[in-house]
């Protein structure tokens, strides 16, 4: 029976009071999607900005109308964009990527789309890729070999033309093994050389004799690079630019031609997929603005593999005594709020101490003890690979001792006392059951770890990140490993071109898509680290949780 | 026929004047008592009344929590477990335990067997075979598990698990199996199963099982001691308690006026 009241309700109706509190739920959930929201928006257009960079475009030959006289304009639109003059009237700019920077010194023109008279796509427009000055585009006008001048157009040019591209790369090849290998080795010799007479541990006819013999080497060396190079210049693609002018390509800068105007739809994807695989793969030419990032991508994951391996380790061991030995008191707690405080010191303080006591202090002792023949030129005296390693590790040093002990008190207490009970003593069981079953948690923070040193930039700058390093820290000339050596890293690499860069402009593609591989670099190093830990989840599986 | 009788010992676990505090909390109020070998006792008693801590300090496990303090004594087979020179280790070697809520380790079924020989260094391949084995058949398990032994422990059921902490408290040959409620998750049926592995294993082992459940402590043990809040209050054959207890609030627990 309802008793007494006047309305009849049922039973459970909501009522305001317990309504109450249902507001905040949508605040919450509005938060959550603002969140997403924003993070897939910034992902969205990395990736979107960063794909479009190597989709090949369209060449448009314009004649466009400038202080009363008519030029003739071949490129591709990369950007639009409206512009109010002094008179308040709106302009339409274009911005055009014509290339041939040897000719015109800038590879971009601003053009106003009233100036235009006419436009039109010839197909027979060209994209020349080539070692220096980017890329040119132009119409083909013929092939220079020793064996004589084929026109465009006449039987033979593209044969002629991919021999000729063979050919360059080709020399290329024999010219890197030369310079880099060869010359290399004989110039590292002879520095050995000149410190074993400094000190004295050569007898002095013996070390002239040798210095003769390795200078006739180089000499060699050097008159056949010089003959390779003479070789190259001996065969050339001559083309006119859109204003009429030639430009002459020597088959040993020539790296590749693209019909834009022809290809078709699954022509332009290969075109892309050749784009980013060369993206990937090359070194950096021209200010880092031309040719690809593959030094920045190997730095990126080789100090990011050595910083995990260092800072794993040393956070477990520290997690390990802070949570299972030392007695949870006053001490202890000031301990784990100094840890945490740790994570909150801006990255650049610990650029700074990396700087300090790992380079400088550390770096120098181990050059007065181990390198003391090559001083006053510093080996480890000096910023490198490992000393940022080494400094990322301290600066994720906290992820990993925060997540380590989460994990180790996740475990339940049963199976602690269970292994006591066995006759296991302390360290027994924390090695054999307690850590196991803590593997998982504790990858997670190396997860978070990972992600973390990935991304870091600034205390980079101060240990071992260089704008071009000359060489890899891993590769074949012996000892194989050099962590002493300088490397290049992605989000460096983003910094230096999109705010260093001598022509922003041209850089501003490379920017994207270098911040999309580093997105997918970051991601790619946790899928890894995440299929492990669900591997090792699987196989040490805990029941109560 | 042999018989044990002369081996077993009346007085094989002595615990004389014990008392336990946790900080300020006194658990254990002045207990003594004679635990005989090769014999179930029961430890019941309302929650909280101290069984679990009592039990738990016939292997020094209570040592591991900060802040704890004993007075008087407990010697097994004359040796006081607070003698300096005995190791907390070798104790626990000698003395099994099996919890109330099972909690095999995330290994193998034949790896959570051995784990006491794997911690006391032993590695021999046939002698490891031999324990699992015996241990396993001891414990009832053996003939489910005999094909799978290398798969993960988490496969079992809640009774096999239970029975697989069992094997794996005996598989060093303790001679002490202290059990504490180890029946409290599991189903009747399962139960009953750990209740006649238990009347097995007395003949080998001297078994102190904590139970709540009075059928369970008429039904497998020889000797019961009520304990009341702290205190011992009645002790003595399993026959006698239930059928004639002389103890007002013993009478009043066991046939269930209060919890
Ligand atoms: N780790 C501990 N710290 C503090 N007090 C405890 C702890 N363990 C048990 N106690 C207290 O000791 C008393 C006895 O507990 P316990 O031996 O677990 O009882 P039982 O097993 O008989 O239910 C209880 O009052 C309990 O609150
Ligand atoms: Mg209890």
């Amino acid at each position: 029976m309802q008793s007494g009241s006047p309305k009849t309700k049922t039973p459970f109706a909501t009522t305001g009071r317990s309504r109450k509190g249902e507001p905040w739920i949508w605040l919450t959930a509005a938060g959550l999607a603002l969140g997403v929201a924003m993070a897939l928006g910034l992902f969205l257009l990395i990736l979107f900005k960063g794909a479009a960079s190597f989709w090949p475009g369209r060449i448009d030959l314009m004649e466009v109308s400038i202080d009363g006289k008519t030029e003739l304009i071949a490129g591709y639109v990369t950007q639009e964009t409206e512009r109010r003059d002094g008179a308040r009237k709106v302009h339409e700019e274009i911005q055009v990527f014509r290339g041939n920077k040897d000719l015109n010194g800038e590879a971009f023109k601003y053009i106003d789309r009233a100036n235009i008279l006419k436009s039109t796509r010839p197909e027979s427009i060209l994209l020349v890729e080539r070692l220096e000055f980017g890329p040119a585009i132009v119409n083909g006008v013929a092939v220079e070999t020793p064996q004589g001048r084929i026109e465009v157009g006449k039987h033979g040019f593209s044969d002629a033309l991919k021999t000729m591209l063979q050919q360059g790369a080709d020399s290329r090849v024999r010219l890197l093994k030369i310079e880099r290998k060869k010359i290399g080795a004989i110039s590292r010799e002879l520095e050995a050389l000149g410190r074993a007479k400094r000190s004295q541990s050569v007898a002095s006819n013996i070390a002239a004799d040798r210095r003769k013999v390795l200078q006739r080497d180089f000499d060699r060396l050097q008159a056949e690079a010089a003959e390779i190079r003479a070789e190259t210049a001996k065969s050339k693609f001559v083309g006119v630019a859109a204003d009429g002018r030639e430009i002459v390509v020597q088959s040993g800068s020539l790296l590749g031609f693209f019909e834009s105007n022809r290809a078709g739809f699954f022509g332009r994807v290969g075109e892309m997929r050749h784009r980013i695989w060369k993206f990937l793969k090359d070194d950096p030419r021209e200010a880092n603005t031309e040719g690809g990032v593959f030094p920045a991508i190997f730095g990126t994951v080789i100090m990011t593999l050595v910083m995990s391996l260092f800072v794993t380790p040393f956070g477990v061991i520290a997690a390990i005594y802070l949570r299972e030995y030392a007695s949870q008191g006053l001490f202890v707690r000031i301990v784990r709020i100094c840890v945490n405080n740790l994570a909150g010191v801006p990255s650049i303080v610990f650029g700074v101490f990396g700087l300090a006591f790992f380079v400088y202090f550390v770096g120098g002792y181990v050059d007065q003890t181990l390198f003391s023949d090559k001083l006053p030129t510093p080996t480890y005296g000096t910023p490198g690979i490992f000393w940022a390693s080494l400094t990322l590790a301290l600066l994720t040093l906290p992820v990993v001792i925060v997540a380590t002990e989460e994990a180790l008190s996740a475990v339940p207490r049963g199976v602690r006392e269970a292994a006591l009970a066995c006759g296991a003593s302390k360290w027994q069981a924390i090695q054999r059951i307690v850590l196991p079953a803590s593997l998982p948690g504790i990858l997670t923070g190396v997860i978070l770890a990972m992600a973390r040193g990935a991304g870091e930039v600034a205390p980079l700058m101060l240990v071992g990140v260089v704008k071009l390093a000359p060489s890899l820290p891993i590769d074949d000339i012996a000892p194989y490993i050099h962590p002493e050596r300088k490397f290049m890293h992605l989000g460096f690499h983003i910094y230096d071109l999109g705010f260093q860069s001598p022509d922003a402009e041209a850089a501003k593609p490379i920017v994207y898509a270098t911040a999309l591989l580093l997105i997918v670099v970051v991601v790619t190093l946790n899928l890894t680290a995440i299929l492990i830990r669900n591997r090792l989840k699987k196989r040490f599986a805990v029941s109560s949780f | 026929m042999p018989v044990n009788l002369p081996l077993s010992r009346p007085d094989f676990i002595e615990v004389e004047n014990f008392s336990f505090h946790y900080g300020e909390k006194r658990a254990i109020f002045d207990i003594s008592m004679k635990i005989p070998e090769n014999q179930v006792t029961a430890l019941i008693g309302p929650s909280g009344c101290g069984k679990s801590t009592l039990l738990r300090n016939i292997n020094r496990m209570n040592d591991l929590i900060e802040g704890v303090r004993h007075e008087g004594d407990i010697r097994i087979g004359g040796t006081s477990l607070y003698d300096p020179s005995v190791e907390v280790i070798s104790l626990r070697k000698r003395v099994g335990m099996v919890f109330q809520k099972y909690n095999p380790f995330a290994k193998s079924i034949y790896e959570n067997v051995i784990f006491s020989l794997r911690v006391a260094g032993r590695s021999k391949r046939s002698l490891l075979d031999e324990t699992v084995e015996r241990a396993l058949k001891s414990a009832a398990l053996w003939d489910e598990v005999k094909d799978r032994l290398h798969d993960s422990a988490f496969g079992l059921s809640g009774g096999q698990q239970q029975r697989l902490c069992i094997a794996r408290a005996i598989a060093n040959q303790p001679e002490i199996l202290l059990m504490d409620e180890p029946c409290a998750a599991l189903d009747p049926l399962a139960t009953l199963k750990i209740e006649e592995l238990i009347t097995r294993l007395k003949s080998q082992y001297t078994i102190v099982i904590v139970t709540h459940n009075m059928e369970q402590a008429t039904r497998c043990s020889d000797r019961t001691a009520f304990l009341y809040m702290g205190k011992l209050a009645e002790y003595g054959e399993t026959v006698q308690i239930f059928e004639n207890p002389s103890n007002p609030e013993t009478e009043a627990y066991i046939t269930g006026r209060f919890s």
